[in-house]
């Protein structure tokens, strides 16, 4: 589903990414953790097209085509799903005019028509109960005084109703307390299927006390430096990245 | 030095063609009007043709426009050709009013023939008003607008022949929305001068829209000034809608006296014009009165919209509130004055103002400027302004859900434009004036002469 070969990207004449390669299968959870400042936001951001990076070397391919020549609405309706670290406020945006646009441009873009009135509003209350977002929420401007968690849960709410094939959570567990940490990870659960993927970047074990993955990343220094199974988050957990520096001989 | 001679030329040319035509200009009008057009001319010439040098007109500098004009002066109603019911026709059902047309300034019958005037109030010619109903007339004229402070004023008080009065006696509530439409069609270039009165009386409710429109491509100058009295407890709503092509210089001049307990919302919606000079002018005269008042304008090309706004705090317990926004794009241009003074005496006063502006490229030019003077320590004020961008971090947000740029945009756009349109209180008014402005930043509406309001043809 996505492959990325020797990818480097810079911010701000500042080098961030320095090699990296992964690839994603459908039906995989990958966990991407490492410490401040690896890179792990950086490359969550290249993946969907923010223009604040600038992709210096390398390649990503998703569903065989060219990431990175697609605009990050292209990439968003190619089904690629980014879950913002810091999701912005947007004051006067409604939610659902801003959703309801959002799931018109994909069907769009799949040549499908648009969904009347009444199907939307099905859709979004479907989906709502599905992730357990108050229903006032839906009601206001995009984000515009939401709590941290109800930014994330509306992050898991948006990807929800956009059903993307590739998720990127950007420490979407950053910031939550245990009962929404327990609703972001049931959504993320809910929505797996055999044929889409996710990859979570985050700081902390504790989400995958909830969601388990199939394979664990350390990036360090904007390369990833060790892949294991599950099991290497319990051993982060316990020892912490010393030892991954010592082993690259730092 | 060139450049002075000129501008003594454009005040001469302009004081000659008075000489000229003062018995036309005079004529079916009464002392009492005429007396003050010598002292409002000297006036005119002692301040000149607003620009730079004045104060108030540093972001609005009419010079060159005076300069190079020798436009025909509508002395006379204007006959036509047309039957200008054919060129309008109200076809938006939901949306419905007393629509009054003004043509180049004059208010003719024959142009209102089967006007549905709500009971009770008064809707005629300002030429048969102050013959007819002097006792009211003469109590206002000029004495809310005053033509010694302000050169646009001036040179109206001057001119003044025609325009629209409104009388809304005492305790009369008007449900309809009064829509007043000032057209411009000539087949040559046309100087319009144009002076209305209206009088809100106790208690009285009414909500009052002004629709400026251009229906020939020709080039348009409006000198417009409206006087407005708003007594004891009435609660006005003006909303204007400014549309009109580039060639169009709209010069408006809106005084308004409010007395107590009155509540007023003006809400000015620039959509489209060559020059845009609003001067609003708000004397809160009464204790406990209310002013809400907004403005927001869409600008592109050349154009320049600038908003000129003094409240006058003259008794306590007033309260102000302004919010005015600027979207700017091309190398148009913009600026903002907030005038507030409150008087030693007027304790207890509370005035805000707030001025947010967008601008989409690095051309495009905006000027504000608060100018609050307190005299007095009970008060509560504040000002703000805002030059910016659109944000660069909302935008990929939208996109990163799929939203295109160009959309994604739009959407922030509009939520910028909607916090000022919010605050039209006619839910089918707002719904009407969201639509242009939606279409507008689309670049969907007509840039030539045609209007763009969905209820006129």
């Amino acid at each position: 589903m996505l492959v990325i070969k020797d990818l480097y990207a810079k911010v701000e004449e500042k080098d961030i990414l320095k090699g990296i390669n992964l690839t994603v299968n459908a039906g995989e959870v990958h966990v991407i953790m490492g410490p401040n400042g690896s890179g792990k936001s950086t490359l969550a951001n290249v993946l969907a097209g923010n223009t604040n990076f600038e992709v210096t070397h390398g390649t990503a391919t998703f569903n065989g085509k060219d990431l990175l020549e697609m605009s990050a609405d292209v990439r968003a309706k190619e089904g690629l799903f980014l879950g913002f670290q810091y999701p912005v406020e947007i004051p006067g945006v409604s939610m659902v005019n801003f959703l309801k646009t959002a799931v018109n441009e994909h069907r769009k873009y799949r040549d499908q028509p648009p969904l009347s009135a009444s199907d939307f509003l099905k859709l979004m209350r479907e989906k709502k109960t599905l992730v357990q977002i108050d229903s006032q929420l839906t009601n206001r401007s995009v984000n515009e005084g939401f709590s941290g968690g109800e930014k994330k849960k509306n992050e898991i709410f948006q990807m929800a109703m956009l059903e993307p094939s590739l998720a990127i959570l950007d420490e979407t567990d950053s910031g939550l307390d245990i009962d929404a940490l327990r609703i972001v990870s049931n959504g993320v659960n809910l929505l797996k299927t055999p044929n889409n993927a996710t990859i979570l970047v985050t700081h902390y074990q504790r989400l995958l006390d909830y969601i388990i993955p199939d394979f664990v990343h350390v990036l360090y220094q904007g390369r990833i430096v060790k892949s294991a199974g599950k099991e290497l988050a319990l051993e982060l957990e316990e020892k912490g990245y010393d030892w991954i520096k010592k082993e690259l001989g730092e | 030095m060139a450049e002075v001679i000129d501008k003594i030329t454009a005040v001469q040319r302009i004081s000659d063609i008075y000489e000229a035509n003062l018995s036309k200009i005079s004529s079916g009008l009464p002392d009492y009007v005429n007396n003050s057009r010598r002292s409002a001319l000297a006036a005119f010439r002692r301040m000149g043709i607003p620009g730079f040098k004045n104060e108030n007109y540093k972001y609005t500098d009419l010079t060159r426009l005076f300069d190079n004009e020798n436009f025909r002066r509508a002395f006379k109603t204007d006959e036509f050709d047309v039957d200008l019911k054919d060129v309008f026709s109200c076809d938006v059902p939901e949306f419905d009013t007393h629509l009054i047309l003004v043509v180049n300034g004059w208010y003719d019958e024959k142009n209102n023939p089967n006007a549905s005037h709500p009971e009770g109030i008064i809707i005629k010619s300002f030429q048969k008003a102050v013959v007819e109903n002097r006792d009211l007339v003469e109590k206002y004229y000029g004495k809310i607008a005053k033509a010694e402070a302000d050169p646009l004023t001036a040179l109206n008080t001057a001119f003044a022949q025609d325009g629209l009065f409104i009388y809304i006696p005492d305790n009369t509530h008007i449900s309809k929305p009064l829509q007043l439409i000032n057209i411009l069609r000539s087949e040559d270039d046309l100087y319009v001068t144009q002076r209305n009165l209206i009088i809100a009386g106790k208690n009285s409710q009414a909500k009052i829209m002004f629709c400026d429109h251009t229906l020939l491509p020709q080039n348009f100058i409006v000198n417009n000034i409206t006087e407005f009295e708003i007594e004891e407890d009435a609660v006005i709503d003006i909303y204007s809608i400014q549309n009109q092509h580039n060639k169009t210089a709209n010069l408006i001049g809106l005084y308004i006296r409010q007395q107590q307990n009155s509540h007023l919302v003006t809400n000015a919606v620039s959509l489209h014009g060559g020059i845009i000079r609003n001067n609003l002018n708000v004397l809160l005269d009464g204790e406990h009165a209310e002013a809400k008042i907004c403005g927001l304008a869409l600008s592109d090309k050349n154009q320049h919209v600038d908003n000129y706004t003094f409240i006058e705090h003259a008794k306590p317990n007033c309260q102000s509130d302004q919010l005015y926004k600027n979207i700017l794009d091309d190398s148009s241009t913009g600026g903002f004055t907030g005038r507030i003074h409150v008087a030693p005496h007027a304790v207890k006063t509370q005035a805000y103002q707030r001025n947010n502006n967008v601008l989409l490229t690095n051309a495009a030019k905006m000027n504000t400027k608060p100018q609050l003077v307190i005299d007095n320590d009970d008060v509560k004020c504040s000002h703000g302004a805002t030059v910016g961008r659109i944000n660069e971090e909302a935008l990929f947000y939208l996109q990163s859900r799929g939203i295109n740029e160009k959309e994604a945009r739009l959407m922030l756009m509009f939520a910028f434009a909607h916090e000022v349109l919010a605050e039209i209180k006619v839910d089918k008014l707002r719904d009407v004036i969201d639509k242009l402005v939606n279409k507008r930043l689309r670049g969907e509406v007509s840039k030539c002469h045609s209007c763009a309001l969905d209820c006129i043809r």
